[in-house]
């Protein structure tokens, strides 16, 4: 990942948009970082009248004689502009504190918003790592810029310029030895940042070796037990754990060499300050006052300027880190202009008539100018000449035409890549057809909103994704409004409901993100209970027993057969057994269909599907 | 904690000592410049000296000078031991985990653990650096200002000793305050990814059942929660800045008063007085950086005790003094009363009382429902996990007194989650064995059926296999596992669950070059598929932890029900009904 962001200003802008959104306070916050710096500078020049006005005159003066209104007086202003500073300073802290705070939770909460919205498209171009890492090391890399970042080159400017501006006012000349130092000092961190960050691009390379070797190692550390080869694994590690520790020494020395250097070439600047102003006040070209000033000035020039330098780094990562998150924020969303939508209905009369109340009797309501039909929701699903690929130049499907009349069961066999799991993501408009359509009761699912589409399809996949949440809440997932008595019930029709009673919490266990404390076999069940508590009029199972045994498996089944009945469904399957009842089979290869019809048929045709029976034929 | 960390540290000790003189050093130098400015201004702009003045300031100069190589050096030599030292404290992670046994394995995700070899050990690195840095340079920096202040004036000395007290205790209590806030702060930021991941994965059911709006708000909960809990923890650390700077302007109005008081009477000079408030930065930044490490030190203590737990972590099964090297001859493998539990305890047995004899090349199969434990029971033969109780023998020793790695290389086994790795299959292959020859290995590829889709492959032997094995057919990994697994030349072969990806034609055809080219090599098969073990010599039934049933194909189709179901349940309706 690039260090360096591609549009600064457009993409500074834009986080300064977040940070900004209560103009008013984030003004304030402006105002209050120049109060407290300039605070932080006019203590400083107090300094020169209170050595030369109010304390040098005093000097031998026996104590009676002494006047010290003049010199409370003064001390009494400092402390005022001192206590301003210091108001100002934490009211702007807090203030900023909680904007960025807010621009964060406003960025990821943007950020996770566009997430829902894209389509399943992107997420099988995009890896996973690479949107964490827009949650994890992005928004922190912001966090940091914002928080320390933002106001650090604001108060950083501020001090310099001032600083200098007050420097002009005492003495010109010795100023001129500052500007010298100034610019010796940029050309050095110049130099040192371009030689850090070449430094920095070897060790990042060292870096990913090392981790991806150790990724690698781990995930595979059984086999490498199994074959002994610990040894040389070590050995392997050894090296390149080497390389990058070359690299890293390099790479820190140069970053971590400029603090020391800035620092000292500030003493340095300080010593010929001292010693140039003596002389000058030996001269009487100045007075000792101005020095004294003048010799604070000096140490608080040089500590904003390594800041804004140090700065500098950090925010440009940042930036670059926004970029990203912007990019992902300006994804296209999945397109959703249907319009026609699922209603509930009732039948008046043998007319359907739409209606508030859950009659759990379904319409699609399909608009024609200002007037609606209401066609009942079947769940009959056709496909008409249908081509797509997911790539340009790549067809995985050529010319599909079959059909499911409401309540057949429909299998896919095929090898891995023939095109099964794509009929799917038609169904469910997790793509679109590229030629052809698709017809859900006649409508084109073109012309249906997506989420009422969704609604009334339900799938279970081989990997049963569960959430990190109670069972109950697991299986509810398919219906947010059903209650307890409904999640029992769903749970029962899986054959889930024996093995749920028997965990320690029964249904208010918690599942675990993996799942660990789970069997595949139990994963599944749960899985198929989400699927009928949604109660859809048709069912996709993705390979959704491939993992399971075949003495499991026949557990499940009665769980199946009771949800499959009266469902459309649609089957994907790796292992014969399962898709041998269905209406009608069919074998595909290439992205077409080579054979159609019913297990026996299909047998006695002697072809694909009968070499796959017979086991002739590989599937993988 | 720091004591298990300590022997990586061995051959940068030199490093750091020098790296912490080099820092002493610059700090003192440092902290001297101010005091010399003081003579400046004192004698020789007070006599008008201009010589002193000329020859205060050049030794300034190189007083200057020298602290800067100082600090040069001082960051190439912490550089050198931090990341010597992280370097090590990877490498010692790293083989230690190479070493863990399966049930240490088991005990922690692979994920856990490569984020414990890689972000815990850049955590840890980086506040060594920042100590070696830091620790030494902001007590030295404080006392030497205090010191060289007292020398100055011992009375106006007085203010720093009693605000330097107050404002370390200040920072004391809001760092004790803050920590814990954080740490419930992280814990929610962890909590807030975690969900963030998990949809990630599951991003087709949440589409599938239209979840988008209620995971919105899902998220928007915790999103907000998260803001709160940072702002509450964030509130109390920015107390820190108006502490610092009201502490230090207040010392500078003190000594303004107090110090002009005794420059008044004399007692004090002018520039003493202006180098004073210099020492008022220099005190108070010492000490900002000294509670600073404490914070640092605090975060990245989660980092180190996962760290230490790992190095921490016995390795439960290891060579004793008197374990044999001498090679397996035979192979034939007996289980005596074994029983397995993968807790410590020993309690909820997932093998019970297990007695099995197993002949010099005999074929066995193995059968039984997912979590009738046959894995378990496979894997006890090379000691990838020790029985519990009881005892397994090969060639009638005890698995115990063999070495560990003559054992291993005489069973060979191919795992049901099995994995290649980055390289060309021939590396690949060569794990089997580092010196096989290409024909060595083209024959081993032979027997697993794997040699003709290799030559299909344009680059043959020397195509390039990725992380994971992603670029081959989850067929083909099978084969090029079970030829891995052949090129050891083992007198054992367990294949658990290794073909079940490979067609039955191919499958059987393993079977057969096994048999034929291999018969002195006993060899145990673990399959879903009757099909597969069909013509074992044995076939054992598993049943819940249990050897249900041992026999031959047609004995146990006689009067075996679980064989017969499976059995029907597999072929009904395909061959014939």
């Amino acid at each position: 990942m690039s260090r360096k962001p591609n549009h600064p200003t457009k993409t500074f802008l834009r986080v300064l948009s977040y940070l900004a959104e209560k103009k008013f306070l984030f003004v304030l916050v402006i105002f209050l970082v120049l109060m407290n710096s300039g605070a932080q500078i006019l203590g400083n020049y107090f300094l020169k009248p209170i050595i030369n006005d109010y304390i040098s005159p005093m000097i031998g003066v026996a104590k009676e004689n002494r006047v010290y209104t003049g010199l409370i007086l003064i001390l009494f202003q400092l402390a005022c502009i001192y206590i301003t500073g210091i108001l100002c300073g934490y009211a702007y802290k807090y203030i900023m504190m909680k904007l960025s705070n807010e621009a964060l939770n406003r960025m990821r909460e943007d950020l996770f918003n566009k997430m829902q919205d894209l389509p399943i498209q992107y997420y099988d171009t995009h890896a996973h790592g690479d949107i964490m890492s827009c949650y994890t090391n992005d928004i922190d890399t912001i966090r940091e810029a914002m928080s320390e970042g933002f106001t650090a080159i604001i108060s950083s400017v501020v001090s310099v310029g001032g600083t200098f501006i007050m420097m002009l006012m005492i003495s010109p000349f010795l100023t001129m030895f500052i500007l010298i130092m100034a610019v010796l000092m940029i050309l050095i961190i110049k130099k040192f940042g371009s030689l850090s960050s070449s430094f920095f691009k070897k060790q990042q390379k060292a870096i990913g070796k090392v981790n991806g070797y150790v990724e690698e190692m781990f995930e595979g550390v059984k086999v490498v037990k199994v074959f002994n080869y610990e040894n040389k694994t070590m050995e392997e590690f050894d090296k390149i754990n080497n390389e990058l520790k070359d690299a890293a020494i390099d790479a820190n020395t140069y970053a971590s060499i400029i603090m020391p250097i800035m620092g000292n070439l500030s003493y340095i600047t300080y010593a010929i300050i001292a010693a140039m102003g003596a002389v000058q006040v030996i001269n009487h070209m100045l007075d000792i006052g101005s020095l004294a000033a003048f010799l604070q000035y000096t140490r608080s020039f040089s500590h904003p300027l390594t800041n804004l330098s140090q700065q500098f780094n950090s925010i440009l990562q940042a930036l670059a880190g926004a970029e990203r998150v912007f990019a992902l924020i300006d994804e296209k969303e999945e397109v959703n202009n249907g319009k026609v939508t699922l209603v509930n209905v009732k039948k008046e009369n043998g007319k359907l008539v739409e209606c508030e109340e859950v009659t759990h009797l379904w319409a699609w309501k399909h608009p024609h100018g200002d007037r609606y039909e209401l066609v009942e929701l079947k769940g009959d699903v056709r496909f008409h000449d249908v081509v797509f690929g997911y790539e340009k130049n790549h067809t995985v499907l050529k010319h599909i035409n079959l059909f499911a009349k409401p309540g057949q069961k429909i299998a896919f066999v095929g090898s891995t890549g023939a095109g099964k799991t794509t009929i799917t993501n038609l169904i469910n408009r997790f793509y679109d057809v590229n030629e052809g359509m698709i017809t859900y009761d006649g409508i084109d699912i073109r012309l249906i909103r997506k989420e009422d589409l969704r609604r009334s399809l339900a799938m279970v996949l081989q990997d049963t994704h569960l959430f990190t949440t109670t069972v109950r809440e697991n299986i509810r997932y398919g219906n947010l409004n059903a209650s307890d008595e409904e999640v029992i019930e769903a749970a029962k029709l899986a054959n889930a409901h024996g093995f749920i009673e028997h965990l320690p919490e029964g249904y208010d266990t918690v599942i675990r993100g993996d799942g660990a404390n789970l069997s595949q076999g139990q994963r599944q069940l749960l899985a198929i209970a989400r699927a009928a508590i949604a109660n859809p009029p048709v069912l996709i199972l993705d390979e959704a027993t491939s993992s399971i045994d075949t003495r499991t498996e026949k557990l499940i089944q009665d769980g199946m057969d009771k949800l499959m009945h009266g469902r459309t469904v649609f089957v994907i399957a790796h292992r014969l057994s399962t898709v041998r009842n269905s209406d009608a089979i069919l074998v595909l290869e290439h992205g077409e269909i080579i054979e159609r019809g019913s297990h026996e048929e299909l047998l006695a045709q002697k072809g694909k599907y009968f070499e796959l029976c017979m086991g002739v034929s590989e599937l993988s | 904690m720091i004591k298990t960390l300590k022997p990586y540290l061995k051959g940068y000790g030199k490093y750091v000592l020098l790296c912490t003189l080099a820092i002493a050093l610059e700090g003192i130098l440092e902290i001297l410049v101010p005091f010399m400015m003081a003579k400046i201004v004192d004698v020789g702009v007070v006599n008008q000296d201009l010589n002193y003045v000329l020859k205060i300031g050049g030794l300034m100069l190189v007083m200057s000078l020298c602290s800067l190589a100082c600090g040069a050096a001082a960051s190439r030599l912490s550089a050198i031991a931090g990341i010597g030292f992280g370097s090590q404290l990877r490498k010692a992670l790293f083989d230690k985990i190479q070493t863990f046994s399966f049930s240490n394995i088991d005990k922690y995700s692979i994920p856990s653990l490569v984020t414990r070899a890689t972000t815990d050990v850049n955590n840890v690195m980086r506040m060594f650096l920042m100590l070696t840095k830091t620790a030494v340079r902001s007590p030295i920096m404080l006392v030497t200002s205090i010191c060289i202040a007292a020398r100055i004036n011992s009375e106006l000395v007085m203010i720093f000793l009693i605000t330097v007290p107050i404002i370390g205790i200040a920072l004391y209590a809001i760092i004790r305050l803050s920590f814990p806030l954080f740490e419930k702060m992280l814990k929610k930021y962890d909590g807030l990814n975690a969900s963030v991941q998990e949809n990630l994965i599951g991003i087709r059911v949440v589409k599938a059942f239209v979840r988008s709006a209620y995971e919105k708000i899902k998220f928007k909960t915790s999103n907000d929660e998260l803001m709160k809990a940072s702002i509450k923890a964030e509130k109390v650390i920015i107390l820190n800045m108006p502490i610092m700077q009201f502490s230090t302007y207040l010392c500078i109005i003190l000594i303004l008063w107090f110090g002009g008081g005794l420059v008044m009477d004399e007692k004090m000079l002018t520039g003493e007085l202006m180098s004073f408030i210099t020492y008022v930065t220099q005190i108070l930044m010492s000490l900002m950086m000294l509670s600073m490490i404490f914070v640092n030190v605090l975060i990245s203590s989660a980092s180190v005790e996962r760290i230490v737990e790992v190095l921490n972590e016995e390795i439960d099964i290891t060579d004793h003094e008197n374990s044999s090297s001498q090679p397996i001859k035979k192979g034939n493998i007996e289980f005596k009363n074994v029983s397995f539990s993968y807790k410590k305890n020993g309690t909820s047995k997932v093998l019970e009382n297990i007695n099995v004899k197993i002949e010099a090349g005999e074929t066995i199969g193995i059968i039984g429902g997912t979590g009738s434990s046959k894995s378990t029971f496979v894997q006890l033969i090379p000691r990838l996990y020790d029985a519990t109780e009881g005892s397994v023998l090969v060639d009638g020793r005890n698995v115990k007194d063999i070495k560990i790695e003559t054992l291993r290389d005489s069973v060979s086994m191919v795992l049901q989650k099995n994995v290649l790795f980055s390289g060309t299959i021939l590396e690949n292959l060569r794990w089997g064995n580092l010196h096989a020859t290409e024909q060595e290995c083209i024959n081993a590829c032979k027997v697993s059926n794997a040699h003709d889709f290799i030559m299909s492959f344009p680059e043959g032997y020397q195509t390039y296999i990725e992380q994971g094995g992603t670029n081959v057919s989850g067929g083909q990994k099978q084969r090029l596992c079970i030829a891995r697994a052949l090129l050891k030349n083992p007198k054992i072969l367990i294949l658990d669950d290794s073909t079940s990806a490979v067609d039955t034609a191919t499958d059987a055809s393993i079977r057969k070059e096994l048999k034929e080219k291999l018969k002195d090599m006993t060899t145990l098969i673990i399959a879903q598929r009757i099909s597969s073990i069909q013509d074992a010599d044995r076939i054992l039934v598993f049943e819940d932890g249990h050897i249900q049933d041992i026999g031959t194909h047609e004995e146990l189709l006689l009067r075996n029900a679980i064989y017969q179901e499976v059995y029907e349940s597999q072929m009904k309706g395909v061959v014939s009904e």
